[in-house]
């Protein structure tokens, strides 16, 4: 079973906080600026992926699709950070293929929680 | 005895069982704070000890559990926290109130002032935040989802979408997630399975019934499948309220009921055309109009239904019969005696060739059988009744070394031989020991290391086949490898120039004499009477290893048998000795013709489909007299390590096998672990597959050289 998860956002503060979170909970992290940073971070130790939607170079939605289309990250859990006026986008991800959601702003259990259920 | 020794024999015998009970609750609270259930259990463990106490004439025990039973109380009633210092006392409370049962001569006098001392300071801290306390509470009872509105029996319809593994789900981990929500029945329908040619491997055919008994409402239901809500079918129905009352209310007479009354149809008429008649179901799926899985789901479910309703109360109080251990081993024994005459009835049935005689011989067979698995089933409890003694252990084990240890346990309900369970205390509890003192690091060499402060033990059970694995996983320091074959060297265990791969080389801490001082645990990180250990776990014919990874953990994995008394074993002719084989070991027999002996190989190998197996000769390991025949039979044997090749003169067949263990002089003889009476009388001996693989794998890695 992996423990490392990949954080993608533009935003350092908001890698930071899912950082934290995860770290205190034991898991390995790593953290990409933007989608293509994170496929060119994104090896076989990675056993999950929390993405931001909106960023620079490549926005979430796209590294979705990119990630789904390579044959070694088609099954890979990839939860996706909506905000509540999003609704277009997250059935956009949901299209793409993300696995799940969290709605910001949310706080540690939250994300732990949703981590818990999907690596396993 | 008099009536009171007598009623106080009951006590004695009833606080055995409650104050494990007591302390397993206590330390699960203390990883699940404010748990109702659990508080409910601990009360409920001190009431009894209390009552039954001052009855029997324990003033002292009935006292201690009176004042904790008040505390816990007020926890109950939502005026208390279970903290540390609460759950501290009461565990020093239950050590001295088993300490006063069974050990008086031990007791500390002051003991029990200082409890209640703590017991009274707690609850005086306490008091005294309660005022401001009670605004906080409202709000937790408003918030809080209404209590004890009781369990609830659900019916939970889950149809993945074909292509959810596209988006990253594991349906599979979801059914799991949901059926740990409380008891569940899980049906998978796989009737949508296409053939083979047809199976597209990345999409999901299989559907899920869920009959679920939870206390949980229906929301935690839902929230399970919260990402593939919309795109799965996913029905959550109640299915134990108002329906069933109505029809347990009115119960219509049957047609039968009223022919009999009138006389004009007897008991047997009834019976014999009751049971020519066929179920509902079976027509049902006869006719195609539903899946057998349809059927057996809905069963299913009018099962939990009932259940539900009919016993809501009393499920707690499963009916159940205390019986002296002692007497089942000599039930057991008896079932072993029988097996051994019904294999010789057997014998003589095949002889004879009298079909009367085969068939009775048949019959016998199967109830005795029957009668074996009953009878070992009876000794099965599940291991997790110990795990409350280790999570104790580590607790206080990790609080002596001031070391922050959490305890994980899987697989509590798997069950195991009670003697298994009990002779496993010693070298459990001594790995534990191991991985909390030399495993895990300080908290702040934790942290420097970049791990989280607190450490993970991890003891899992679960069965695999005939055995059942034991594992402690650690997430500390691990071993270092190249440390412990520099001792193993030192030691003169090994040779300097010996070639071995890590994972032998890690499991040399088993070897007698690899340590007998705790330096090297400071370099490997273990190792202090582990030969003790594995001499432990070899009397109850298991096998243990290592495997760690260095800086990341280590586990320790324990494999034993189901059971002691009886296997099935293959049973094998060298010359004129009987062996057997343990059949779970084994894999398929082959022929060894002359034609293929005489091949020059490296080595003794036979062809196996694409790969060489080595092989040895049982007549030459036990030194048998004779000559090989022409052709020769091989039983291919398996451990965790490799396959080898056992070859013989001949395969018997399968029987049951009695094991009876061989005199204290020859309980070292490596390859053989017992021995069982034949069906003519005469004696096998049973072959001991691990070592025998080891042996054989590495004479043939010798050959290669």
């Amino acid at each position: 079973m992996s423990r490392t998860i990949m954080t993608v956002d533009d935003s350092a503060s908001a890698r930071q906080m899912v950082s934290f979170t995860l770290q205190d909970a034991g898991y390995e992290v790593v953290e990409a600026k933007d989608g293509q940073d994170a496929l060119s971070k994104l090896d076989s130790s990675v056993g999950m992926i929390i993405t931001d939607l909106n960023m620079p170079n490549m926005d979430g939605i796209e590294l979705i699709r990119t990630i789904r289309g390579r044959a070694e990250f088609k099954f890979l859990p990839v939860v996706m950070l909506t905000t509540e006026s999003q609704e277009e986008k997250k059935s956009e991800g949901k299209q793409a293929g993300a696995t799940g959601w969290i709605v910001k702003p949310f706080k540690p259990p939250q994300i732990l929680g949703v981590v818990q259920k999907l690596l396993k | 005895m008099t009536d009171m020794e007598q009623m106080q024999q009951a006590f004695y015998n009833e606080a055995k069982e409650l104050l494990p009970e007591l302390e397993e609750a206590l330390l699960e609270l203390e990883q699940n704070p404010g748990d109702p259930d659990l508080v409910h259990r601990v009360f409920r463990a001190l009431h009894t000890l209390k009552g039954s106490g001052i009855m029997f004439g324990f003033q002292e025990v009935g006292d201690l559990a009176h004042e904790l039973e008040t505390a816990f109380d007020r926890v109950r009633n939502g005026e208390l926290e279970a903290d540390k210092a609460l759950l501290d006392a009461a565990l020093r409370g239950k050590d001295h109130i088993n300490a006063l049962l069974y050990s008086p001569e031990e007791v500390d006098p002051s003991e029990g002032q200082n409890i209640r001392c703590r017991l009274q300071s707690v609850l005086a801290d306490k008091g005294a935040d309660e005022a401001q306390a009670g605004s906080r509470e409202d709000e937790d009872a408003s918030g809080a989802q209404t209590p004890d509105e009781g369990r609830h029996v659900y019916r939970v319809r889950f149809r993945p979408p074909r292509n959810i593994f596209a988006t990253g789900t594991d349906p599979l981990s979801l059914v799991r997630e949901l059926a740990e929500l409380g008891d569940a029945y899980v049906l998978a329908h796989t009737e949508d399975i296409p053939n083979l040619e047809d199976l597209d491997p990345e999409a999901c055919f299989v559907w899920w019934d869920v009959i679920l008994t939870t206390d949980q409402g229906e929301d935690a239901i839902r929230d399970v499948f919260i990402f593939v809500e919309e795109e799965s079918e996913l029905s959550i129905e109640a299915i134990d309220r108002g329906r069933l009352r109505q029809e347990t209310e009115q119960p219509s007479r049957r047609l039968g009921e009223i022919l009999l009354e009138r006389g004009d149809l007897s008991q047997e008429d009834l019976q014999q055309a009751l049971e020519s008649q066929k179920r509902l179901g079976e027509l049902l799926v006869e006719i195609g109009a539903v899946s057998p899985e349809q059927v057996e789901s809905a069963l299913q479910e009018q099962k939990c239904g009932q259940q539900a309703a009919g016993a809501k109360k009393e499920a707690q109080a499963e009916s159940s019969l205390r019986v002296p251990a002692g007497k089942l081993d000599r039930l057991v024994n008896l079932v072993g005696e029988l097996v051994i005459g019904q294999t010789r009835l057997a014998q003589v049935a095949a002889e004879k060739d009298d079909p009367t005689l085969s068939s009775i011989s048949e019959e016998l067979e199967r109830l005795s059988d029957e009668l074996r698995d009953n009878a070992l089933g009876l000794r099965m409890t599940p291991i997790g009744s110990s795990f409350g003694t280790y999570r104790r252990v580590v607790r206080d084990i990790s609080a002596q070394k001031g070391k922050d240890i959490h305890m994980v346990t899987q697989g509590a309900e798997t069950e195991l031989d009670k003697t298994v369970i009990e002779q496993l205390n010693d070298p459990l509890i001594h790995l534990l020991r191991n991985s909390i003192d030399h495993g895990i690091e300080d908290p702040e060499e934790r942290k420097s290391a970049g791990k989280p402060q607190q450490g993970t033990v991890t003891l899992a059970a679960e069965q695999a086949g005939g055995s059942v694995i034991i594992s402690i996983s650690d997430d500390g320091r691990g071993m270092d490898a190249e440390a412990i074959r520099a001792k193993a060297v030192e030691r003169d265990l090994i040779s300097e120039s010996s070639d071995l791969t890590e994972k032998q080389i890690l499991n040399l801490i088993f070897e007698p004499g690899f340590s007998t001082s705790s330096e090297i645990t400071d370099i490997s990180g273990r190792g202090v009477g582990m030969d003790v250990v594995k001499k432990n776990i070899d009397a109850l014919r298991g096998s243990v290893e290592v495997e760690s990874e260095p800086g990341r953990g280590s586990t320790i994995t324990v494999t034993l048998p189901l059971t002691l008394a009886i296997i099935d074993g293959l049973q094998v002719r060298v010359g004129e000795e009987y062996y057997i084989v343990p059949l779970s070991a084994v894999n398929e027999c082959v022929e060894l013709t002359s034609e293929e002996k005489n091949k020059n190989r490296a080595g003794r190998l036979i062809p196996l489909r694409e790969s060489l197996v080595p092989y040895i000769r049982l007549r030459e390991l036990f030194n048998v007299d004779g000559s090989t025949p022409e052709i020769e039979q091989v039983v291919l044997v398996a451990s965790r390590e490799a396959t080898v090749g056992l070859a013989v003169d001949e395969v018997i067949g399968q029987q049951q096998t009695v094991i009876k263990n061989l005199g204290r002089v020859y309980r070292d003889v490596r390859g053989i672990s017992g021995a069982t009476i034949k069906g003519d009388g005469g004696i096998a001996l049973i072959l001991d597959v691990d070592p025998l693989v080891r042996d054989v794998a590495q004479a043939e890695a010798e050959a290669e050289e």
